[in-house]
C-alpha cells in the first residue's frame, strides 16, 4: 500500500513539464508515466487518500469557457480525492465579451491564489496565451479543435486496460475529425505509444494535410473496419448539416454510422469507444453503445484517476517537497 | 529649416535615372537642383556629410493604416508620420478603412489637413472605392481624386463583387487613379485564423487557403483585360499568385503588386504558440511561398515593399489567438528587416530594393516628382547607412502601437536622414 504511493512520488519527482497543454510536448516515456501514475491512483483507497492528503491546500481553478459537464465534473472529482482547493472560475462568455482580455482574467486568478489552472476554452491555444500571462501552472481540458490531453490519456488507459497493451495495436477514429482536439489528441498519443490509426470519415470532416499529423486516411469505414482493434467513435454534431459541411445526415449514418449490421466486420475482440456525450441513433446505434464491446462507461470512470494523475504529477514535480 | 542643404560624398542610388554612383545630392528651395558627381558645398546653408551611406529617393510606403478618424487609441496621423520617418519614408499612403471610412470629399480633404499639420512625412490619401467598404455603391471617385485621393481600395476587405470591381475599374480610365485590391474570396476564409496548412491542423485553427487569394488575383487580372484599366494587387502573399502576376505582365497588362516584408521573411511556423503578433491578414504563408514572393519581388513581378502598417493596441492582442486583431506595425521596421534578411544576403540587389522602395510605388500612385532625384523632383530623399549594426526594440518605437513580431531582432541597416520638401530629419531622433 505503501509502496504504491511512494511510486506515484517518485514518478511526479522524475516529471519535466510545467504545464500540461497537450500531448504534442509528450514523449512515449511522459505517456506512459502518466498512465502508470493513473492506475495507481486508480488503486488507492479512500483510506490512503485520506491519509497522504497528495494536495491539501493546494489551490486548483477550474476556468471552464465553455460548456463541459464531464470533464468539468471529472476534474472537479479528481481535485477533491486529492484533497485540493478546488475553485469553480467558469464563465459564460469569453474575456473579450466581458471587456477583459485573456491576460487580465489570468492576472485575476493569480491575484485570488490560484496554484493550477484547468482551463477549457472554444478557441485553440488559449492555455498557451494563458500561460504567458500566468505564474500559476495550466492543464488544459481541452481547446477548440487543438487538445484534449486528459481524454486521450484515459482512452489510452482504457484500451490498455482492455488489451493489455497499445503497441501494435490499430486504432480506428471515425466521424468528424476537424474539429476533434479529442481525435487530435488521440492520434498524437496512440502515435507516440507505437500504435497505429486510421482517421475515417467524409472528406469534408477530414481536415486539410491531414496526413501530417501521421495517422492513415480513409473515406471507406467498411473497408477498415476488419483490421481495428479498436474502434473510436467520435460525436457527430447535427450543426455539420445545416453549416453544409455534409449533405445530410441521413448519407452519413449510411456510411459512417456503427450499428448492428456494421459490426459484424469488425474482429469479435474489437472493443468501441466514444468519448461522450453520445448521440444515439446517430453516429452510434444504442445497441452499440450498451453492447459488451463498448468500453464507454470505462472511459468515463478512468478519467477520475487520469486527472488526479495528471493534477497531482504536474504540480508535485515543480513544487518539490511540499504539497 | 535650411532653404538649402547638400548631401554630400554618398552613394547615390536612383533608378528612376539608372544612377549608382558616388556623388553630392543638392536640394534648393524644396526641389532637386543637383544629382551625381560633385558640388560645391560653399553655395548650401547646410552640409550633411554621408560617406559610407546611400542616397536614395524618398522611400514610399503606399500601405499604411494610420487609425485616424476613430481608432486614434492605435495610431494617430501625427504619431504615424513621426513612425515613418524614423523608418526611413518620407511618404506614405493611407488606407480608406478608418471609422468612419474615407468615402467623401471632406474625410481626404480631413486626411490631408492633419498630414500637412503633423509636418514629417507627406501623407497621401487613398479613398474608398465603395461607399462605406460596403462593396455595393461605388464612391464619388473623381471627386474624391479632385480633393486628393491618389488611389482607391476598400483595403481591409476584397471588393467581393466581381460586377462593382469591373465598375470601379472601368469608371477608374476616367479617374485616372489606381484601383488596388485586397485579395480574398470571402466564403473561402470565414472564421480563419492562420494559414491552411499542416500546422493549421495541428493547431486546430481554421485555415485561409492560398486558392482563397489566387482566386481573387486572378479575377482582378481577367477584369484588368476585360477592362483595359491598371489594377494593383495589395499585400500579396503566395506563389501561385506570383505566378499569376508574372503571366499577366509576359502579356502586357496593366498589372502591379505590392508585398510585405513579413510575408518576406516570415512563414507560418511562427505561429507554433498561438503568438498573436503573428496573426495578419494574409496570413503568413509556407516556406515557399516566401521564396516565391522574394524570387518575384528581386525579378520584378512584384513592384513595390509595403509595410500594411497596422497598429494595434495591448488589449487587441492580448487574447485568443481567434479573438485577436490581424496586423502588425511595419513602418520602423521595414527597411532595417528587408535589408538585413534579403539585400545583405544578396538575395535582392541594392537597385531592386530602392526601385521597390521609391520608383515603384511613387509611379503606381502617380506621384509626381516623387521616387526620383532628377533635377527638379520633390527633395525627398531617404539616406541608409548599410553599416550599422542595432537591434529593434519595440519600446523605441514612434507608433502608437507595439505589435511587431521583430522586436528584439539584430538587423544591420538603417535610415539615417530623411529629407522630406528639403526638410532635413535625423531618423534616429524624432
Amino acid at each position: 500500500m505503501s509502496d504504491r504511493w511512494e511510486r506515484i512520488q517518485e514518478r511526479a519527482g522524475g516529471w519535466k513539464h510545467r504545464n500540461l497543454l497537450g500531448i504534442q510536448e509528450l514523449t512515449a516515456d511522459d505517456i506512459s508515466l502518466l498512465l502508470d501514475q493513473a492506475a495507481d491512483f486508480r488503486d488507492m483507497t479512500d483510506e490512503d487518500l485520506a491519509t497522504h492528503k497528495p494536495m491539501s491546500s493546494v489551490t486548483v481553478f477550474n476556468f471552464f469557457v465553455e460548456n463541459s459537464t464531464r470533464t468539468k465534473t471529472s476534474f472537479s472529482l479528481a481535485a477533491r480525492r486529492l484533497g485540493a482547493n478546488l475553485i469553480d472560475f467558469s464563465s459564460a462568455g469569453s474575456s473579450l465579451s466581458k471587456g477583459e482580455t485573456l491576460a487580465d482574467t489570468a492576472r485575476v486568478m493569480e491575484a485570488y491564489g490560484a496554484q493550477l489552472v484547468v482551463i477549457r476554452h472554444r478557441e485553440s491555444g488559449a492555455p498557451h496565451v494563458l500561460s504567458r500571462f500566468l505564474n500559476a501552472q495550466i492543464l488544459n481540458a481541452g481547446d477548440g479543435w487543438h487538445e484534449h490531453p486528459t481524454q486521450a490519456l484515459l482512452d489510452l488507459l482504457t484500451i490498455r486496460d482492455a488489451k493489455g497493451s497499445l503497441k501494435g495495436l490499430r486504432v480506428g477514429i471515425i466521424g468528424d475529425i476537424v474539429h476533434s482536439r479529442v481525435a487530435r489528441s488521440n492520434i498524437d498519443a496512440l502515435t507516440k505509444v507505437g500504435a497505429s490509426v486510421v482517421i475515417c470519415g467524409p472528406p469534408t470532416l477530414i481536415p486539410p494535410y491531414a496526413e501530417s499529423l501521421g495517422a492513415e486516411i480513409s473515406y471507406d469505414f467498411d473497408a477498415v473496419l476488419p483490421s481495428l482493434d479498436v474502434i473510436m467513435m467520435l460525436r457527430m454534431q447535427k450543426e455539420r448539416q445545416e453549416s453544409g459541411l455534409i449533405p445530410s445526415i441521413r448519407e452519413y449514418r449510411k456510411r459512417f454510422a456503427l450499428d448492428a449490421v456494421r459490426i459484424q466486420r469488425a474482429k469479435d475482440d474489437a472493443i468501441v469507444l466514444h468519448p461522450g456525450p453520445v448521440n444515439r441513433g446517430l453516429e452510434i446505434s444504442g445497441a452499440i453503445a450498451d453492447s459488451d464491446r463498448s468500453v464507454a462507461l470505462r472511459q468515463v470512470t478512468n478519467g477520475i484517476p487520469v486527472r488526479m494523475a495528471a493534477l497531482y504529477t504536474i504540480f508535485k514535480s515543480q513544487s518539490g517537497g511540499e504539497g | 529649416m535650411s532653404e538649402s542643404v547638400l548631401f554630400q560624398g554618398g552613394r547615390i542610388i536612383d533608378p528612376s535615372q539608372g544612377i549608382d554612383a558616388a556623388g553630392d545630392l543638392g536640394i534648393r528651395d524644396g526641389r532637386v537642383e543637383h544629382c551625381g558627381g560633385s558640388a560645391d558645398a560653399s553655395k548650401y546653408d547646410t552640409v550633411v556629410p554621408v560617406s559610407g551611406c546611400w542616397v536614395a529617393p524618398g522611400f514610399v510606403d503606399m500601405h499604411v493604416h494610420f487609425r485616424e478618424p476613430g481608432q486614434e487609441q492605435k495610431e494617430t496621423i501625427a504619431t504615424g508620420v513621426r513612425a515613418a520617418v524614423a523608418g526611413g519614408y518620407s511618404s506614405v499612403a493611407c488606407m480608406a478603412n478608418t471609422i468612419p471610412v474615407i468615402d467623401q470629399e471632406s474625410l481626404v480633404r480631413f486626411v490631408l489637413e492633419r498630414g500637412r499639420a503633423a509636418g514629417y512625412a507627406n501623407v497621401f490619401p487613398i479613398g474608398a472605392i465603395t461607399v462605406g467598404l460596403q462593396g455595393k455603391q461605388l464612391t464619388e471617385m473623381d471627386l474624391l481624386a479632385k480633393a486628393g485621393a491618389v488611389a482607391f481600395s476598400d483595403d481591409g476587405i476584397p471588393v467581393w463583387d466581381d460586377n462593382i470591381m469591373r465598375l470601379a475599374l472601368d469608371y477608374s480610365k476616367m479617374v485616372g487613379k489606381v484601383i488596388i485590391d485586397h485579395c480574398e474570396a470571402p466564403e473561402l476564409t470565414k472564421g480563419s485564423v492562420m494559414n491552411e496548412s499542416p500546422m493549421s491542423t495541428r493547431l486546430g485553427l481554421k485555415g485561409w487557403p492560398t486558392s482563397a487569394e489566387d482566386i481573387m488575383v486572378y479575377r482582378n487580372i481577367a477584369l484588368c483585360e476585360t477592362t483595359g484599366a491598371p489594377v494593383h494587387i495589395a499585400h500579396l502573399s503566395t506563389a501561385e499568385s506570383v505566378r499569376l502576376v508574372r503571366d499577366a505582365k509576359e502579356r502586357g497588362l496593366p498589372v502591379t503588386a505590392e508585398v510585405t516584408p513579413h510575408h518576406l521573411l516570415l512563414d507560418d511556423s511562427e505561429l507554433w504558440n498561438y503568438d498573436s503578433n503573428y496573426r495578419m491578414n494574409p496570413p503568413l504563408r509556407s516556406k515557399e511561398d516566401v521564396e516565391a514572393c522574394i524570387a518575384g519581388l528581386a525579378d520584378g513581378t512584384i513592384d513595390a515593399i509595403a509595410s500594411d502598417h497596422a497598429p494595434h493596441t495591448l488589449e487587441d492582442k492580448e487574447n485568443e489567438l481567434g479573438c485577436c486583431a490581424n496586423g502588425i506595425i511595419g513602418l520602423e521596421t521595414s527597411v532595417p528587416v528587408v535589408f538585413t534578411d534579403l539585400v545583405a544576403k544578396g538575395k535582392l540587389s541594392a537597385e531592386r530594393f530602392v526601385d521597390a522602395s521609391t520608383v515603384k510605388p511613387a509611379r503606381i500612385l502617380g506621384l509626381e516628382g516623387r521616387g526620383t532625384l532628377e533635377v527638379g523632383a520633390h527633395g525627398d530623399v531617404t539616406v541608409l547607412d548599410p553599416g550599422v549594426e542595432w537591434k529593434i526594440d519595440a519600446e523605441q518605437m514612434h507608433s502608437l502601437s507595439h505589435n511587431c513580431p521583430f522586436n528584439g531582432m539584430s538587423v544591420t541597416g538603417r535610415a539615417r536622414h530623411v529629407a522630406v520638401s528639403g526638410n532635413v530629419y535625423d531618423c534616429t531622433s524624432i
